[in-house]
């Protein structure tokens, strides 16, 4: 089954708003999808519901051609989300905290992955302070961490450069760019400009009309 | 079963890593149960008669207390979301948390509330049914309160709005628990009492995992 | 069936039918509460142990069942909100919640005022007046919940959640308030416990709970219809009704 998730015709309304109507999206293997618009345009209630945590949207979703519904666990499995929160606890270590995501996807977990995942994102010597001692950055930094991590092929990521310095930036672009490689496929809001490669697109909400595909 | 064994695993070395969250009911507890012999009386007749409802009472309330911050440091920090998105089911996994809660809160609770007794001349004879009562009782608690701490986590005062939704529906487990120390004081059996709280918790076991799951998805969007 | 369902879950049907329906329920309402009112405030005999105050039952008596039937109605308006997105039962949820309290309140007050002659007080834990008083703690819960979201949609759900949490939870709490209330006092007198009440007292009481649900009906029907307007007021149906009435 190919990698593939598809939007027919969705439609979100929230409390009378159209945020966006008539919306097609098909996202492949191999592909970047940047989606753009300007503030409240509804970026981040797309990923949403793309992510599968919205239920409230008229319209269909398909994943590896299926309806949504029906596989919804199979997606969830295949899906790694990063929110605007990082989703680490500051009371842990950034170790703990990444056990914590390996269990959750129902895996023991190996702690030389965790050492691995924290060295690449540049987390190395800090794998056993409280998450809380360390900058934003480094704390945005331990969720990025589950990037390396966890072999998810579907990334769903909101402002994912918030907090990162220049050269946290053009590692995690490095890093999305090596995943579609893989045959990954990621999903992205930034206001960050991203280099141009082969499998970069963009997808435009406007005010309060259909997305525009360009 | 590894999402939910870690799950629990997390919260509890969270909750022991800030030990005063874990101790502020109980001093709470201590200090309520302190404020009515100097509010009424010091006499011990009266204390010993109005005792089983005042420590059942001040137990739920500093129960409630701990409530609010159940879901709320993860809601904040962005955890819940991917607890949602986990492929696990969530209800499982928010009953997982419940757990912490009445582990960390209603069972320590329940082993002071002996203590006080003493303090408020509880006739001899319940402490054993007052403990065993508020353990029981205080797991019904937890459940039913985390629903209405799910729904109000997205709200940024939630805390008093959440006493007013979970008040209400704690009173047959009030009524049942106090009941049961009442019974053991007049030495009737208590054996009834104690097998309606466990009725009335495993009818929350059964349904209040998915209603907290519910309310978690809206909350999560609100 | 569906086709149905969905029929009548859109709010511009509901509009239609509702306009038609709710003159006969008023009418209903009014003629049942005249009856019933003039007949059990004036020809119904007086109860040989209560007199005369044993008639503020034929207000009580109604504004309790009201009370607990609403807060089911608006539960299972909930559920099927949740279930089927329909959001006309929302709507009529929206509306319930503020009519159930206020009947709860009138079943209270009218417990209190009956309580006065009776009891010689204004307020006794009866075992009624007690489950009547949660029961408006209840709404007000769902009421204050609805209000505390700033999304709409959220707020829907949420009152809808803890609806159904409560229907679940009431006859347990109608059932330990009872079984607590034997426990600590022997039965004294209820507002509604007459023992075999005669047919020239019960019923005109009967017709007043049917004129109650009734009025009920026909005020849910009402502020449904505004609820409805204020909601879709962006739909051009909407616009274009408006538009005609100037």
């Amino acid at each position: 089954m190919s990698l593939r998730l598809q939007a027919r015709k969705l439609a979100c309304e929230r409390d009378d708003r159209w945020l966006f109507h008539d919306l097609d999206l098909e996202l492949h293997a191999g592909e970047i999808v940047r989606v753009e618009g300007p503030n409240g345009s509804g970026k981040t209630t797309l990923l949403k519901i793309l992510s599968g945590q919205l239920a409230d949207y008229r319209g269909e979703l398909f994943w590896k051609g299926a309806p949504m519904r029906r596989v919804r666990r199979d997606f969830l499995a295949n899906l790694l989300y990063l929110g605007h929160a990082p989703g680490v606890k500051a009371a842990l270590t950034p170790l703990e905290n990444l056990a914590w995501y390996q269990a959750l996807a129902g895996g023991a977990g190996d702690e030389d992955d965790r050492l691995a995942a924290l060295a690449a994102v540049g987390l190395a010597g800090f794998e056993d302070l409280p998450t809380g001692q360390l900058s934003a950055g480094q704390q945005r930094r331990v969720a990025l961490a589950r990037l390396e991590l966890m072999p998810r092929p579907l990334w769903v990521l909101d402002e994912p450069f918030t907090a990162i310095d220049r050269d946290g930036v053009a590692a995690l672009e490095a890093r999305l760019e090596a995943h579609t490689r893989r045959g990954g496929c990621v999903l992205v809001t930034t206001h960050h400009v991203l280099r141009a490669s082969a499998g970069l697109r963009s997808v435009c909400l406007g005010e309060g009309g259909g997305g525009v595909e360009r | 079963m590894v999402a939910i064994r870690a799950t629990l695993k997390r919260d509890l070395v969270l909750l022991l890593r800030r030990r005063s969250e874990v101790l502020n009911p109980l001093v709470f507890f201590a200090l309520v149960i302190t404020l009515f012999p100097i509010g009424i009386s010091p006499d011990p007749e009266l204390l010993a008669t109005i005792a089983p409802g005042l420590l059942w009472v001040a137990a739920l309330l500093a129960a409630l207390l701990s409530l609010d911050g159940l879901f709320r440091s993860d809601y904040e920090d962005g955890s819940l979301e991917q607890l949602l998105l986990s492929p696990q089911p969530l209800p499982a996994l928010a009953l997982a948390k419940v757990a912490v809660h009445w582990l960390l809160t209603g069972l320590p609770l329940a082993l002071m509330a002996p203590v006080l007794g003493i303090m408020l001349s509880l006739p001899a004879g319940s402490y054993l049914v007052l403990a065993l009562s508020l353990a029981l009782g205080s797991a019904s608690l937890s459940l039913i309160g985390a629903i209405g701490a799910a729904l109000t986590v997205g709200l940024s005062r939630g805390g008093v709005l959440l006493s007013l939704l979970v008040l209400p529906l704690y009173i047959p487990v009030l009524i049942f628990g106090a009941g049961a120390v009442q019974a053991a004081i007049m030495g009737a059996g208590v054996s009834a009492h104690l097998a309606i709280l466990g009725a009335l918790l495993a009818v929350a076991l059964i349904l209040a995992p998915w209603a907290i799951a519910a309310s978690l998805r809206i909350s999560i969007n609100g | 069936m569906w086709a149905f369902i969905h029929k009548l879950g859109s709010p511009k049907w509901f509009y239609g039918i509702s306009a038609r329906l709710s003159p006969w329920c008023w009418a209903a309402a009014v003629a049942l509460i005249l009856v019933g009112g003039v007949w059990g405030l004036a020809f119904a005999p007086a109860d040989y142990q209560q007199g005369n105050s044993f008639r503020i039952i034929y207000v009580h008596v109604p504004a309790a069942f009201l009370a607990q039937s609403v807060f089911v109605a608006m539960a299972a308006a909930g559920f099927i909100f949740m279930v089927w997105k329909i959001k006309l039962a929302d709507m009529a949820a929206a509306v319930m919640a503020p009519l159930g309290a206020g009947m709860t309140f009138v079943a209270l007050f009218s417990g209190a005022v009956w309580g006065v002659p009776t009891w010689g007080t204004w307020w006794q834990w009866d075992a009624r007046l007690t489950s009547m008083l949660i029961l408006f703690f209840l709404y007000i819960g769902v009421i204050a919940l609805r209000g505390a979201f700033s999304s709409r949609d959220s707020a829907s759900r949420a009152a809808s959640v803890l609806a159904m949490v409560g229907v679940i939870n009431i006859p347990i709490i109608k059932y330990s308030v009872e079984w607590w209330y034997t426990l600590h006092q022997p039965a004294t007198f209820s507002v509604t416990s007459q023992p075999a009440m005669p047919t020239e007292m019960w019923v005109p009481l009967l017709i007043m709970v049917l004129g109650f649900y009734s009025f009920f009906i026909a005020v849910t029907l009402m502020r449904t219809r505004s609820e409805i307007l204020r909601r879709e007021s962006s739909k051009r149906w909407v616009r274009d009704l408006v538009g005609e009435g100037r």
